[in-house]
């Protein structure tokens, strides 16, 4: 799994029909302490995030077709399936990014 | 998934049988602004997307699931026509 602050969402009328009424995040990968990996995703939400959270997002096939239930056609690699409160890295101060 | 626009079309007669009837487009990976990042590729479209189109792609082994065999060696396709990025 990666950790990624949600940046904002993207908007398709014309897509794959089994993603019909999935919220699609844009979503920027950070590195554990918090700072910006310089990469980022298009995932589904599976956990009601929205701009300004730190989530975990899940990239890989086998794993986004179990949690959207897409069966084995699925077209699907990144969701988001958490919220990241803090990450301690065994520093005298966790990273906190939760509210 | 990743953002990218189309820039092209590509045509190819002779190809694998497993992407016959298959359209590959040329298509510009963008970074979370919109801008150019990295090399284009050539990705299967699913969904009649043409040139100047801002798309979402899928890379890896899900790229193959669109096509009509189910085994092909395709390693990216469009997946969706963005109408709008959202960003705070």
């Amino acid at each position: 799994m990666k950790i990624g602050r949600v940046i904002g969402t993207v908007v398709c009328t014309l897509k794959l029909d089994h993603y019909r009424g999935e919220k699609q995040l844009l979503v920027k990968l950070l590195n554990p302490d918090g700072s910006e990996a310089g990469d980022y995703v298009v995932a589904f939400d599976r956990c009601q995030a929205g701009p300004g959270d730190v989530v975990l997002i899940i990239d890989e096939g086998n794993g986004a077709r179990q949690v959207l239930e897409t069966g084995p056609k699925g077209v699907v690699r990144a969701v988001c399936v958490g919220f990241v409160d803090s990450v301690n890295l065994g520093r005298a101060e966790p990273a906190t990014f939760g509210a | 998934m990743k953002l990218g626009r189309v820039i092209g079309t590509v045509v190819s007669t002779k190809k694998l049988e497993a992407f016959a009837g298959e359209k590959f487009l040329i298509v510009q990976p963008l970074s979370e602004n919109l801008e150019p990042d990295g090399e284009p590729l050539v990705a299967n479209d699913t969904q009649q997307a043409g040139p100047g189109q801002l798309v979402t792609y899928i890379g890896g082994r899900e790229a193959t699931i669109p096509l009509g065999e189910p085994f092909n060696p395709s390693d990216a396709a469009i997946t969706g026509i963005v109408d709008e990025v959202a960003t705070e």
